[in-house]
């Protein structure tokens, strides 16, 4: 099955991995592998090179904001630079989110960190371009969670 | 940290996050992380106590840790049942995260996902939207088919994007269903909301690859698609999708390749989007990335569709002006693009040759190793001379990885395009000298042969070889390239005037030391020690004056403790001793090595080659160096053209032909090696020995060959036996005076005590009036530090009749 993203991959400068979503069905054992072949490439790479790497039958785009790893994965028929505004698109939504997002938030609110994620992208392709669309989104979705707790009042915490 | 969240974050979850990070060990951190799982397993027992959502998103950070957490498959299950949202959520998060198809678990919530499809609320039905297209088994797909088909048609924006995504995976997993989704798929190409059209060309992009008629069918929405990109890019600002003053450029990439996908291969769909094309083309901003991004879909579709050739000129210019963005992404894509079209678009992408080149300058590894290839694609026989300079720029600062491929690419390039021998020659040697760690087995065999078919270039090889050998011995081909051609054209080296290079005095004794400086370097690897080697031999019919150094030298490495060494070194001695009459012809020049003769293609050093020597050489051979030196040796060989390495030896050849007998030559060159392997000239050779002389245990046995009618080989074999070693040992001769007398060198001059080694000495005869034969031998030699000598007459020659005939 070829979607055109095969997986995400956050990982932090010493491999620590802090988001990791799979577009395509894979076992534990594989997931595990890849991790850490994107890990050790990624962290190999010299610091003026360029963002594009080839691994297996895939293109592996990665870029560093602060101190995470951005590395996606997509198939090599598609745009490596469309690939990189998918990324930076991502960064910006999380940044809009979080305000001035770093490490932490990602660590300590990583289901938020998915559920911005689901609203951006589905089954490996993007769902919205509109970065006002996505952020409205997320916004009615937590307002709702808050509300529909309030509504049966059953306390959340 | 920052708290400007919508929602309240789970105290209870960044307790636990907080608590595992501060575990200073591994071993602390699987104790925190044990300790909490076992409470979260007790929690999932528990009734419902509101705070199950913050159970499963705690279990849900352990397993991204790389912890088990299949104990909370079920949790999942249980969770997307809730009424709440706040668990629907967590546990479709859950579902993604730990189940897939292959889990008995993932189909216990098929029906949850039937119902939240129809629930109230978007943001629930958004959930199993979004589950279903990301983990949805084929069953599930083939069950929930026609709900997603109903949602693409009746429902609102936010739910239409995301159900055109379920088709798509529903799709992949059960590529029959595609024929249901075509109808909305081609009704959503008329939407305004840009996720739903990005949506809607994804779902088209999938049917048109899976099912070629689909493909047809969608060709007529080519002007809609082109009404949409003029849109896009001719409409003024969007505030809502404006990407640095493009578009929606995720959306126009889409559309571009759709559009890629229905022009291929179809004249007239191409043409129809030919005029957008351009406009994309020269309309987009280029000074942005995202801009290029859209450029570079547009030159892609252009390349692959049936487009006419200014369109096609306007792409690879595109191409051309990436080469020259400072985003090394850019130039990166720009040379994987321009590989691809280097076959189909030669002439266009030549016209960027000058900026391709410059790019092998480029800091980025990636970028250099893409201007490799693509530099090596565009040689050419008219622009061979300045590729080839800046490929051997390239070649000596590039990184270490690309060397082996640049020097291969160089020499094929070099092969194909060389404009005259002396071009071609210095090109090898130049890679050589600059990368000859890294070229492959076969280019010492492959420069030697391409050497010897440029007969004139020979003296200024050996010359151009000398000086590099002189400055640097560690590059193990050069090295033994230049062996190989000081050894063969060595006479050349020390004749000194050559018109290509500046005239330099090299003597026997320069000559001799460099070899020998290969031979001793700790640097030389074995096989180029073994060319130094034989190289060194092959001199020794060259020189005049230093042949006793090259015997020593040889003699010295008959106990070589590499064995292949000793070998060679023991068969070169015997060389000097038994067979010195055949020394000049198994070591002369060689003949021209056509491409795929055994000489060529071996690997191996000349060892091999010496026994290739056809048996014709060894026939025209022997005679001939009684008189003359090796290189009229070689004239003559010119004079019989092309013809050398055949076994039949042309009319030329018949009159100088006296025979050597069969038992010398061999069938083959394999056997005279063969015969070359005792000190025992009695097992070898079938004539018999004489005993002329005996006494204080010095032994003298003679042995004879007839060569002709009037001349005769006399071998004279000295041996031991006493106690005491002998130097200085000589032997005279004399003959009747009608009868020509040479005698070849000596095999030594010393004797050592019990036998231990002969001397042996060939004295060639010929006896043109056929008189008495006889032979007067004087030996000498020194004992103990005193001289003595001694005379012996030898009246009858075995193998001969009485009258010596």
């Amino acid at each position: 099955m070829l979607t055109c993203m095969r997986f995400l991959l956050l990982f932090s400068r010493q491999g620590k991995l802090r988001l990791q979503k799979w577009f395509t069905p894979m076992s534990e054992r594989e997931k595990k592998k890849i991790i850490r072949d994107m890990t050790t490439m990624v962290l190999a790479r010299q610091p003026r090179s360029c963002n594009f790497l080839h691994w297996k039958d895939l293109k592996v785009i990665y870029k560093r904001y602060a101190s995470l790893y951005f590395c996606l994965a997509i198939e090599n028929q598609e745009n490596e630079l469309i690939a990189l505004e998918v990324i930076h698109r991502y960064v910006e939504l999380l940044d809009k989110y979080f305000g001035n997002v770093c490490e932490l938030d990602i660590i300590f609110n990583f289901e938020k960190a998915y559920f911005i994620l689901d609203e951006f992208l589905i089954g490996g392709e993007i769902q919205e371009t509109s970065k006002q669309m996505v952020n409205r989104s997320i916004e009615a979705s937590d307002m709702l969670q808050e509300t529909m707790e309030e509504y049966m009042s059953k306390p959340a915490f | 940290m920052h708290t400007h969240t919508a929602m309240s974050p789970s105290v209870p979850l960044q307790e636990m996050i907080r608590a595992i990070r501060s575990a200073r060990t591994q071993c602390e951190e699987r104790g925190v992380i044990q300790r909490e799982c076992a409470a979260i397993r007790a929690q999932f027992r528990q009734a419902d106590n509101g705070g199950r959502s913050h159970n499963l998103a705690k279990l849900l950070y352990v397993h991204m840790l790389g912890y088990p957490a299949h104990f909370g498959q079920m949790e999942c299950v249980r969770m997307i049942a809730s009424p709440r949202y706040s668990e629907k959520r967590v546990g479709y998060l859950g579902a993604m995260m730990l189940l897939d198809e292959k889990q008995d678990a993932s189909l216990l919530i098929t029906n949850s996902i039937k119902n939240d499809l129809s629930h109230s609320n978007q943001y629930v039905q958004s959930l199993a939207l979004c589950t279903l297209a990301c983990m949805g088994s084929a069953e599930m797909c083939r069950d929930l088919a026609p709900e997603i088909d109903r949602l693409l048609r009746a429902s609102n924006s936010y739910i239409k994007k995301k159900a055109a995504l379920c088709a798509v995976h529903i799709v992949r997993k059960v590529h029959e269903l595609g024929e249901l989704f075509v109808p909305a798929a081609r009704s959503l190409l008329s939407e305004k909301n840009h996720g739903v059209l990005h949506g809607a060309v994804v779902l088209i992009i999938e049917l048109c690859e899976q099912n070629p008629e689909t493909l047809e069918r969608f060709r007529k929405t080519v002007p809609d698609l082109v009404q949409i990109m003029k849109g896009l890019v001719l409409s003024g600002y969007s505030p809502e999708h404006d990407v640095a003053g493009i578009s929606d450029p995720f959306l126009q990439v889409r559309i571009l390749r759709l559009l890629r996908i229905l022009g291929r291969n179809n004249e007239g769909a191409s043409d129809s989007m030919n005029d957008l094309l351009a406009q994309v083309a020269t309309n987009t901003d280029s000074t942005k990335t995202v801009g290029n991004a859209v450029l570079y879909e547009t030159v892609l579709t252009v390349l692959d569709i049936k487009s006419e050739s200014g369109l096609r000129v306007l792409a690879v210019n595109i191409l051309g002006r990436f080469l020259l963005n400072n985003d090394r992404n850019i130039r990166y894509i720009a040379m994987t693009s321009l590989q691809k079209i280097v076959g189909t678009d030669h002439n266009a992408v030549q016209r960027h040759r000058g900026t391709i080149v410059d790019c092998l300058k480029d800091q980025d590894a990636s970028v250099k190793r893409r201007a490799l290839e693509l530099s090596l694609a565009l040689v050419s026989a008219s622009n061979i001379r300045s590729m080839m300079k800046e490929l051997l720029l390239f070649l000596s600062s590039c990184p270490p990885e690309l060397r082996a491929h640049a020097a291969s690419g160089i020499f094929n390039a070099a092969e194909r395009y060389a404009p005259s021998q002396r071009w071609h020659i210095d090109t090898m040697l130049h890679v050589l000298i600059t990368a000859g760690g890294d070229v492959r087995d076969e280019t010492v065999p492959n420069l030697i042969q391409l050497i010897t078919n440029a007969s004139e270039l020979h003296c200024y090889t050996v010359h151009k070889l000398y000086r590099a050998l002189l400055l640097d011995i560690s590059q193990q081909s050069l090295v033994q390239v230049a062996c190989w051609c000081i050894g063969e054209y060595g006479d050349l080296l020390l004749k000194g005037d050559c018109q290509e290079t500046e005239p330099v005095q090299v003597t026997e004794d320069d000559a001799l030391d460099a070899l020998e400086t290969v031979l001793q370097s700790h640097m030389s690897s074995p096989a180029t020690r073994g060319f130094a080697l034989t190289a060194t031999m092959k001199l020794s019919t060259r020189i005049t004056d230093n042949v006793d150094r090259i015997r020593s030298i040889v003699s010295i490495y008959g106990s070589c403790i590499d064995v292949e060494l000793q070998q060679r070194a023991v068969e070169y001695n015997a060389l000097f001793r038994k067979y010195d009459h055949m020394r000049a012809a198994v070591l002369e020049r060689m003949p021209v090595i056509e491409k795929n003769s055994p000489g060529h293609t071996n690997g191996e050093s000349t060892g091999e080659a010496v026994k290739d020597v056809p048996t014709a050489k060894m026939k025209q051979g022997e005679p001939l160096l009684l008189q003359q030196p090796a290189n009229q040796v070689c004239d003559l060989l010119d004079l019989l053209g092309g013809s050398e390495e055949t076994l039949q030896p042309g009319p030329a050849v018949d009159c100088l032909v006296s025979g050597l007998s069969v038992h010398a030559a061999g069938t083959a060159g394999g056997d005279l090696l063969d015969l070359l392997g005792g000190f025992e000239p009695a097992e070898l050779s079938p004539a018999p020995q004489v005993l002329a002389y005996d006494k204080g245990g010095v032994t003298l046995t003679l042995s004879c060959e007839k060569q002709s009618d009037t001349g005769l080989t006399v071998t004279l074999t000295a041996s031991n036996s006493s106690d005491s070693d002998l130097s200085s040992f000589t032997l005279q001769a004399a003959v009747p005076k009608s009868v020509q007398l040479h005698m070849k060198a000596p095999s030594g001059d010393s004797l050592p005590a019990r036998g231990t080694a002969k001397v042996t000495q060939m004295v060639v005869l010929n006896n043109p009036n056929k008189v008495n034969l006889k032979m007067r031998v004087r030996v000498s030699y020194t004992r103990q530090g005193s001289p003595f000598q001694d005379t012996v007459q030898i009246d009858s020659f075995p193998g001969l009749d009485a009258a010596g005939q």
